[in-house]
This record gives structure tokens, C-alpha cells and sequence, in this order.
């Protein structure tokens, strides 16, 4: 453990630390630019130089490793001096064009400039200037700011695996491009735009809408996939501007994807904004009160036998408005719910057998990774991140079955079909301390889904997946909603016989797998925020709210429970989605005995104590699950073929449908307007 | 001067052929297999009696260098590079060595990679080394098919080979990490340091970095002995014979080996036919390639060449390409020229070298016409300060030293020039 001085004052670090890090432990904050945490280390931009007392130059502290008795002075006249130069050299080349500049306010180089810089230019030579580059429908460029810190280089490098940017030519000349114009095609290329410390890289979609010290800024969780990102939403008024990631070390690290951070503007789209109820003589929807859609939908509930009712929890439904539905189906006698609307009849019975055991952090630690049926880069992008990481530093051994993919990482395609999971049992059992076995919740889609639960169960079991310390079965789940819903209970004791239902209760569920099945006569009520399929075939229409609009728990992929917090009212008259189950109950007679959100919290932490304690992921213990029967022969297909436009949200954004047409289906993006 | 036994590149003007015949002729490849057969510990420390510091230009001590190699190797090989990316304006040593002598670099790579055990050698010759490439080329060939290299070379039961790796032309790849990266098949940046290559080099394994006449000279001074290198030269930090390149204003511009410590003026006079128009035509000399500091005539009258003198008066030998410009010289643009050159071949990773080398010479250029204020040669001195020392590799000091050496002698006339410019402007 090497001791030092830092501004005189002891500090102790592990071995390898740098002098930046370690000044940082003692709250001693160095400026840098091209120094990220997550990221490789050039120690190009030269901002964090300090002194170091027997070196005849002033270090890199970001480069320089902390070691025994060094005496380190962070802001000494010297480091200033030294600073007040690369500040000068740093700026003599980049436009003074802050007031039209979307970094504006929270950009890196304006407030070091505030430290360091001069009032003043002593540059009286031509200005350089470099092209903008064309990079897709989500960065925008404005290459003359750039710094040439290289954090995009190796951000895509490093973490998304593509190898698109890089730094061409040199010394005046040097620039951040593509070489030959392509957009950047990977699915994190928004996190670019988040580690450019100045305004050469900023989000094409957000420009020159807001300014941050405007922007209301709500700690939230996302829903485009299973892991639970945890983000910021910027919101002005009643409108998203924006969404960034926020730092959590076991879920997103710093990271989003674009479909998380690009879809914000499909929530202002498509939206059920007021009741609608089937006009009985046209047969068509008409906008119609609350106090009508309510009665007609109490109605249609009061007169159906409970056994041919069923309510059906969709995949971006909180826990809250699961329970409420689910409180409210018991109250009629009805047990007929099902959260497994994309068709995947796996085992919903014992929580290990359905959730992410190994938790998303233990990807770090696994030593050969199974995925099965998955396409991690599309099914959870930063999941596939964290394999990555796995595998630059210790080139973990990955093995697919499936159909093949393009992953960001060299893996061993062991087959496509259960028949070869088998096989990969025999090949690798006993081979690895960790192995860690990723099944996609998507290869459930079939009518054999529970005896393929059951193989997988018992490959996982021979392969070595558990031990003392370590489960390394994992189930991962596109859909937001479904973990939760699956721990409170929402799924039916026996599969359900969709089409002999005559009232069907849709909360949140667009599905094709669930609304096809749906009979010709059956009353439909849909609930739910985006106009889609399930509204379409809906008979009452019910608005609710989408996950920026309302307070709500949802549940990850790894069983963990997380807080959304309400950034924006949801239009017009929709309304949290609990709240309209609550308030149907009382259109019913017989009220729930929940009237705000504590009260449905407290029952639901009551019932099912794993969501008390949040963010805290539960271990389930390992027990049988699925059932014996015959495995059919046959591959397993692709869960996601779009990456951006998996659900009802994002089929609603026009960014994310740009983004689906270039990076997708491969046509030309959009030119650049002039400015 | 130097006495003719004592020269060590004894076809430094290829008056014979540099095949392998003649190089053993020349007493090259003479039983080296008991050069080897004495041990790694004699070598080094036989390298290290030499004095011999390294000829690239900063003359970090050979033996030492070579020292700081690990003593066994472990999970990772060992590597030697050889830096023949010889750019720096005015030295053109390396070169003739390589076209003229390659048996001594290639029997040079063999003793010091049996040294620091590295059983493969890497050179880097520069781009624009058509010819010299090709020599060494066939040199290697030969050496090869003589059993010098490859399994069990020379007989010495230590397998060795040979990479001829050729480089771009950038001069930036002489820098010996950028030159790294550059054989890795990346672009040529200067790596950070630490870690030392020594530690991590090529391909993150354990390297030594020499110059081709640093190891062109190892078996000479082995087969001769320490004692004698250390018996040439000034004194016992500035030891043995050094190619000189005189390039310039004189009448016989040319590459001689002389004693390292020999007057400036001696070594103009006696090799180079002295500076055109005679001694007092001088103005000032470089004395070691482009970055290093430029030297008056007043310090050219008496300095001697090796490296602590010339350091004395703030300049350095460098690699001893001496730089001679006579009176008709126009010193001021003669330096910004230097100054295009370091922005046109800075790599672009530091800040202040990428930024600074731009604007000094732009700078310069207004110097040069006169076009700027009295303050502006402080501000530029400024500014050169702030680059200085304050990058990742030597190429922002080199950028930023001879533009302090012109202002440091020749202020006077640079601010001549910006009186009668703007005495010129006025009455315009």
C-alpha cells in the first residue's frame, strides 16, 4: 500500500492507483480532459500535470501511478503555470462560440477555462477549422471544438467494440473522424456524446432545444430492456428534453443505450391522451369521460363469470398497477392473470429459475459465458458491454447457441438448437470455477417451453453453473414489467386458454402473442399509455401513464427492485395507471383499500417483502423448476431483429425509426442541414 | 585527432564493398562466438567500463540501459529494437553505417540481444532509406545463409534473427516508443512513461531501444576492449569516437569519425574544409541536428563537441549533425523553418505541442518579415515555455529549444528587423 503526500497531507492507496485517483480520495479535484474513469488512459491533453518533487517535469497525474514517498503538490505555482499553458494552447484553436453551443453550461473546457484561462487571446494567427462530420442521426458534430481528447476513440474501442472513430492525420492537422463518412453503428454511440467534454460531439435529436440550467432533472430508471438503467430525466415544463445515464456501479456503470436515451421523444407521440370507448352502433372508438369509460369498463367486468375473464400485465407495467389489476381480479373471484404476453411459458415458480442469478456485476467474474438464445447487444447492450470488459482484460471464453450474432467479441458458435445446449454440458462440464450461462427469456416462445426449462436447468447443473458461492443461471428478460410481475404473482396456475375468454383486461400489453389469440367477440379493455395493437382492438380505452409520469417500482432482470420518479404529467387526462384500477374498483362497488401510493406500497411490501429493500437484489434459493417432457428439435429463433423499435414507445419516436432505417436496414442517413 | 587504428568504421565512405566478405576483411564477425562465450555480465559490464553513451542524441549510458533489462526471462521474451529512423535535420550518420557497414549493426544486434537475451532484433530503418534498406537488406541475407543468424548464430548456441521493419517517414517514429507502436502496426504516437519499455515495450514485453550506431559500435569497443573507448574522448563521461555530420556553409560537407571532445572549430577546419568564406564568414552553428539550441560564432571559436561542453553553453550534442551557417544566412528564417518542421511532423497527442508548434512558427514567420512588436519575442519565448516540458515525448522540447537558442544570441537582430519594418511601414 504505497503512502504519499499529497498539498502535505498523508494518503494511503492500493498498488496501481494513479496521483489523480489518490488526490481525489482526499477530496483534492485535478482537472482533466481526456482522463475518464472508464476508459484507458493516453494522458494526451496535459491538464492534470502536477509537481512531483525530484522529477524535473511536471507529471501526468492521470498516467502516473501513486507510489511510496512520493510528494506530490496538485497546486503549486508551478501547476499553475503549467495548467494556465495548456488551458492557453487548448483554446487558441476553439471557436468562441458559446452562446450558440449545446454544451453550453456544462462543458468541461468553459468551466476550467474559468480556472485557468486568461481573460484574454494573445492569439493574433489564423484560427483552425475542421470539417463536420456526418455521423448518423444521433451525434452531431461541430469537429472545429474538438480537443482531440480521444475519449470517443476509446470509448468505442474500448467499450462498444467498434472501431469507427479515430484520430486521423497529425500534429495541427490531427482530427476525430471516420476516414471514410459512415454513421456510427453501435447501440451505446450516445454515451460519445456524454464523455466529449466540450461540444464537438452533442445529441443530434436534443440540439439547440434546451439549456441545462432550465431543464428540471429527475433520478428515474429506464424500461427499454430488462437491466433497470438508471437515468436522469431532463424535463422542461411538461415535455422530456432529454435523457442521460446516472452512475450505478451494479447496473449501468456510467453507460445507456440509445434506445434508452433516444426514444424520449416517441413519450410525446401516438399517446392515449383521453377515454375511449367503442361506439356501439359504428363500432368505432369515440373519445369519451372518465366516468363513462369506467362504468362501461365495471360493467363489462360485473357480467362476465370470472372464468372467462383474464387480465393480462404487459411488458412495461410497474409493480404497483400489476397488484392493483391483480387485487382487483381476486376481488371477483378470478385468477385468470397472466404477465407472460409475449408467449415465453417458462416456469414462473421458483424465482432462481427465472431471474439473472449471477447478477450483472458477476459477468466480471465468470470465466466462460453460455449464452443461449440471446443476442446480448440487442437484448441488453450493456450486459454485452460488461462481457466485453470480460473479455478484453481476461479474454473470457464465450459460447453461443443460437442464431449467430454480431457481438462485440470473438465467441464459439456451439450450435442453435436445444440438442447442442445438451452437448455443450458434456464439452465444458467441470471446465470453468464460474461459468455463466445467459438464457434469453425469448427461447420460451415455443409450446415445449417448460421441459426446455427443466434442460436447461439440468445443463446449467452439469456444466458447473452452481456452487457455494456462485449461480451462474440466468435468465434474461427484455420486458421491464415482467420480473416484477412475475414476483407478485401475476401469472395464472394453469396456462391460460386465451381464446375462450369473453372479457379481457389489457394493462399495458400490445403483444401480438397475446392480442392475436384474443376472440372475435371477447370485450376488450385496453390500459395503457401508446396507441398500438392492444388499442386498436380495444373496446374501452383507458390512458395511463408512461415511466416518466408516475411515481412506480419495477423489478430487473436480476430480481432487483428500483424506484421511477414521476419528471412530467402525463397528457391530457391519462393518469397513473394504479390509480385508474383504484379508481375502477370503486365504479365496482367494491373499492380496493388503497387510496395513495404509500398504501399500496406498504401492501405490496407486506405481501412480498423482497421489495422492501430496494435496490438490493434477493437471492432465490435453487429448487426444481420446469418439467420433464420432450425437447423439440428445433433452433432457437431470434428474439430481437430490431434493435430499435422493441417496443411501444420506441415505435412511436422518430429518432429511433431513423435510427432502425440507417443502422438497421442499412440505407443512407439523412445529409446534414445546412446551418 | 583521431588515430586511423582507432577507427572504428573503417568503410564509412564505402570505398569497399559492404558484402560480408569484405566486412570480415575489415575485421568484422571475427570470432564472436567468443565475444559471446565471455558471458552477459562481461558484456555489460565491459559496455559499461566504455563509457559509451547512447548516439541517438539524449547519451543515456549504454551499459546501463542495457542493465535495466530484466535478468531472466519470465512469461514474456525479450526484445531489441534498433532505431534507424534517423529524421532529425542534419545527421545522416545512421545512414551511412547502414548502406556502408551493415555487418557491424547486424553483429552488434547479435551481441547486445545475447546480452539482454532477446532472441529477435528489430530495425527500423526510415522510409526514405531506399538504398539503405536494401543493403542491410542483403547484408542480413548473407548473414543468414553464413549461419551468423537464425538457430545457433555464429556458432554461439544462441538462437537469433533479425526484423528489418521499414518505417513510413515519419520523424516522429524516431522516438523510441512512438517506434514501438509504429512496428505494432499503429499509429506512431509516443507512448506514456512509465512504464519504461525496459518493463513494457513492443507488445508490452521487456525492450531495449538503441541507436544503429550505439550498436554498430558494441563489437568494436567488446573486441578491443572497454578500457580502450574509454580511453578515447574528453574525459570518463565523454568517451570514444563519434560520427560526426558537418552539413552547411562549409566547403566539404561530410560524415567523419572523430574523437568525442574535439574543438568545433578543428573538426570544421580539418574534415569539412573549413566554413565557406573562411572562420570569420561563421554566423552560428547547430551543433547536434535540428533541436538542439543554435551556438554564435563567439561559443563556436572554443567549444568542444561532446556532450557536457556543449550542455555547458545550453545547447547539446545531440546526434552530432553540426548545422553550419555562414554570415549570408538568414538566421531568423533559417529557425522558423525548423519551427514548420516540428508542427509539420508533431504527432497531434499533447495539447501543447500540437496547438504550440502551429503557432510559434506562424510567430516565426511574422518574425522573419518583422511583421510584430518587441513584446510578441518575449511572448513567443512564453509560449515556447509552456510547451516545454510539458508533453508526453521530447518533440515539444525539441520544437521549443531552437527558437530559445535564436532569442537567447540573436534577439538584437530580431528586433532590428521589427524597428526597420515598422520604420518601413511608417513612411509607406
Amino acid at each position: 500500500m504505497p503512502k504519499l503526500k499529497i498539498n502535505d497531507q498523508d494518503v494511503e492507496v492500493s498498488p496501481g492507483t494513479s496521483i489523480l485517483q489518490a488526490a481525489e480520495q482526499i477530496g483534492v479535484e485535478i482537472p482533466r480532459f481526456c482522463y475518464h474513469d472508464k476508459l484507458s488512459v493516453p494522458a494526451n491533453c496535459r491538464m492534470c500535470l502536477v509537481e512531483l518533487q525530484g522529477a524535473p517535469k511536471p507529471v501526468a497525474s492521470c498516467a502516473m501511478a501513486a507510489g511510496d514517498n512520493m510528494v506530490v503538490y496538485t497546486h503549486s505555482d508551478k501547476v499553475k503555470k503549467a495548467r494556465n499553458g495548456v488551458m492557453e494552447m487548448l483554446l487558441i484553436n476553439h471557436p468562441l462560440d458559446c452562446p450558440i453551443c449545446d454544451q453550453g453550461g456544462e462543458c468541461d473546457l468553459q468551466d476550467q477555462a474559468v480556472a485557468y484561462g486568461f481573460d484574454r487571446s494573445r492569439y493574433h494567427e489564423h484560427k483552425r477549422a475542421v470539417p463536420d462530420k456526418n455521423l448518423g442521426p444521433l451525434i452531431k458534430t461541430v469537429m472545429t471544438r474538438c480537443i482531440n481528447c480521444t475519449r470517443c476513440v476509446r470509448f468505442g474501442e474500448e467499450i462498444a467494440g467498434v472501431e469507427t472513430l479515430g484520430q486521423l492525420n497529425r500534429g495541427e492537422d490531427a482530427e476525430i473522424g471516420t476516414f471514410i463518412e459512415t454513421a456510427v453503428n453501435t447501440e451505446l454511440s450516445g454515451n460519445m456524446v456524454d464523455v466529449c467534454p466540450v461540444g464537438a460531439l452533442t445529441s443530434k435529436p436534443y440540439a439547440f432545444k434546451a439549456r441545462p440550467w432550465e431543464l428540471k432533472k429527475t433520478e428515474t430508471i429506464d424500461i427499454h430492456d430488462g437491466l433497470g438503467c438508471n437515468i436522469r430525466v431532463d424535463s422542461r415544463g411538461s415535455e422530456v428534453m432529454r435523457i442521460l445515464p446516472r452512475l450505478n456501479e451494479s447496473i449501468n456503470e456510467e453507460w445507456i443505450d440509445d434506445r434508452t436515451r433516444y426514444a424520449y421523444d416517441g413519450l410525446k407521440k401516438n399517446r392515449l391522451d383521453r377515454p375511449y370507448v367503442r361506439d356501439a352502433k359504428t363500432k368505432v372508438l369515440r373519445e369519451s369521460t372518465w366516468e363513462e369509460a369506467l362504468s362501461v369498463t365495471a360493467s363489462a367486468l360485473t357480467s362476465t363469470p370470472p372464468a372467462q375473464m383474464a387480465a393480462f400485465a404487459g411488458d412495461l407495467v410497474d409493480v404497483e398497477s400489476a397488484l392493483a389489476l391483480k387485487d382487483l381480479m381476486a376481488s371477483m373471484g378470478c385468477s385468470n392473470v397472466e404477465c407472460r404476453v409475449d408467449g415465453a411459458m417458462f416456469d414462473p415458480s421458483v424465482k432462481a429459475g427465472y431471474v439473472m442469478n449471477s447478477t450483472l456485476e458477476g459477468v466480471e467474474r465468470a470465466d466462460l459465458i453460455i449464452l443461449v438464445g440471446v443476442n446480448p447487444r440487442h437484448e441488453a447492450a450493456l450486459l454485452n458491454a460488461r462481457i466485453r470488459r470480460n473479455w478484453l482484460d481476461r479474454r473470457v471464453k464465450v459460447v453461443l447457441v443460437g442464431a449467430s450474432a454480431e457481438l462485440t467479441y470473438p465467441y464459439t458458435h456451439a450450435g442453435t438448437a436445444p440438442k447442442d445446449v445438451v452437448k455443450l454440458a458434456q464439452d465444458y462440464a467441470g471446465k470453468a470455477k464460474y461459468p455463466m450461462m445467459i438464457v434469453g427469456a425469448g427461447v420460451f416462445k415455443r409450446p415445449d417451453a417448460m421441459a426446455l426449462h427443466a434442460l436447461l436447468k439440468d445443463t446449467a447443473e452439469k456444466i458447473g453453473c452452481l456452487s457455494d458461492d456462485w449461480n451462474g443461471f440466468n435468465v434474461l428478460h427484455m420486458a421491464a414489467g415482467r420480473v416484477g410481475a412475475l414476483e407478485i404473482g401475476f401469472y395464472p396456475p394453469q396456462p391460460l386458454a386465451i381464446e375462450q375468454m369473453s372479457c379481457v383486461y389489457l394493462l399495458g400489453t400490445d403483444n401480438p402473442e397475446t392480442i392475436s389469440r384474443i376472440s372475435k367477440q371477447a370485450f376488450v379493455i385496453y390500459q395503457g399509455h401508446h396507441g398500438g395493437a392492444g388499442a386498436a382492438r380495444a373496446d374501452v380505452i383507458l390512458p395511463g401513464s408512461a415511466y416518466t409520469e408516475k411515481n412506480a417500482i419495477y423489478m430487473n432482470t436480476e430480481g432487483r427492485p428500483q424506484m421511477a420518479r414521476k419528471a412530467v404529467d402525463a397528457p391530457g387526462q391519462a393518469r397513473e395507471d394504479w390509480k385508474i384500477i383504484r379508481a375502477l374498483s370503486g365504479y365496482r362497488g367494491a373499492p380496493l383499500r388503497y387510496d395513495d401510493l404509500s398504501q399500496i406500497r406498504a401492501r405490496l411490501m407486506r405481501e412480498y417483502p423482497q421489495f422492501d429493500l430496494m435496490d438490493e437484489v434477493s437471492i432465490g434459493s435453487w429448487d426444481k423448476f420446469g418439467m420433464s417432457g420432450n425437447v423439440l428439435d428445433q433452433s432457437f429463433h431470434v428474439t430481437v431483429e430490431d434493435f430499435y423499435q422493441t417496443n411501444i414507445i420506441t415505435q412511436a419516436s422518430d429518432t429511433l425509426r431513423e435510427c432502425s432505417r440507417v443502422f438497421t436496414r442499412g440505407e443512407t442517413p439523412l445529409a446534414e442541414a445546412a446551418e | 585527432m583521431l588515430n586511423d587504428a582507432d577507427r572504428i568504421y573503417t568503410n564509412l565512405y564505402g570505398w569497399e564493398s559492404f558484402s560480408l566478405n569484405d566486412a570480415r576483411k575489415r575485421g568484422d564477425w571475427d570470432n564472436t562466438k567468443d565475444i559471446l562465450g565471455k558471458g552477459r555480465d562481461w558484456i555489460i559490464e565491459e559496455m559499461k567500463k566504455s563509457g559509451l553513451r547512447g548516439r541517438g542524441g539524449a547519451g543515456f549510458p549504454t551499459g546501463m540501459k542495457w542493465s535495466f533489462m530484466p535478468k531472466e526471462v519470465k512469461d514474456r521474451p525479450h526484445y531489441l529494437v534498433i532505431n534507424g529512423d534517423e529524421s532529425e535535420p542534419g545527421t545522416c550518420k545512421d545512414r551511412e553505417i547502414l548502406r556502408h557497414e551493415p555487418h557491424k549493426l547486424i553483429e552488434g544486434a547479435l551481441i547486445a540481444a545475447f546480452a539482454m537475451q532477446a532472441h529477435t532484433a528489430v530495425i527500423y530503418v526510415r522510409g526514405e532509406f531506399y538504398d539503405e534498406a536494401s543493403n542491410l537488406h542483403k547484408a542480413i541475407l548473407e548473414a543468414r545463409d553464413a549461419g551468423l543468424l537464425g538457430k545457433n548464430a555464429a556458432g554461439s548456441g544462441w538462437d537469433f534473427d533479425i526484423i528489418l521493419h521499414r518505417g513510413g517517414g515519419a520523424y516522429i517514429c524516431g522516438e523510441e516508443t512512438a517506434m514501438l507502436e509504429s512496428i505494432e502496426g499503429k499509429k506512431g504516437q509516443p507512448r506514456n512513461k512509465p512504464p519504461f519499455p525496459a518493463a513494457s515495450g513492443l507488445y508490452s514485453c521487456p525492450t531495449t531501444i538503441n541507436n544503429v550506431e550505439t550498436i554498430a559500435s558494441v563489437p568494436a569497443i567488446l573486441r578491443r576492449g572497454g578500457a580502450w573507448f574509454a580511453g578515447l574522448g574528453k574525459d570518463e563521461k565523454n568517451t570514444g569516437t563519434k560520427l560526426f555530420c558537418i552539413s552547411g556553409h562549409v566547403n566539404n560537407p561530410c560524415v567523419v569519425e572523430e574523437e568525442m571532445g574535439i574543438p568545433m572549430r578543428e573538426l570544421i577546419e580539418k574534415h569539412a574544409g573549413g566554413v565557406r568564406g573562411g572562420w570569420d564568414n561563421l554566423k552560428a552553428v547547430i551543433p547536434g541536428g535540428s533541436s538542439c539550441p543554435l551556438l554564435p560564432k563567439q561559443i563556436c571559436d572554443t567549444v568542444l563537441m561532446d556532450f557536457d561542453s556543449l550542455r555547458a553553453v545550453q545547447s547539446g550534442l545531440g546526434t552530432a549533425g553540426l548545422i553550419v551557417m555562414d554570415q549570408s544566412t538568414d538566421i531568423v528564417y533559417a529557425i522558423a523553418r525548423l519551427s514548420y518542421f516540428y508542427m509539420h511532423e508533431s504527432c497531434g497527442q499533447c495539447t501543447p505541442c500540437r496547438e504550440g508548434t502551429g503557432w510559434m512558427w506562424r510567430m516565426m514567420m511574422r518574425l522573419v518579415k518583422g511583421n510584430a512588436t518587441i513584446e510578441e519575442i518575449d511572448q513567443l519565448l512564453d509560449v515556447s515555455k509552456e510547451i516545454e516540458g510539458h508533453t508526453i515525448c521530447a518533440h515539444g522540447d525539441a520544437s521549443a529549444w531552437p527558437i530559445q537558442g535564436l532569442m537567447r544570441h540573436f534577439r538584437n537582430e530580431v528586433e532590428d528587423r521589427i524597428h526597420a519594418y515598422r520604420k518601413a511601414a511608417k513612411a509607406a
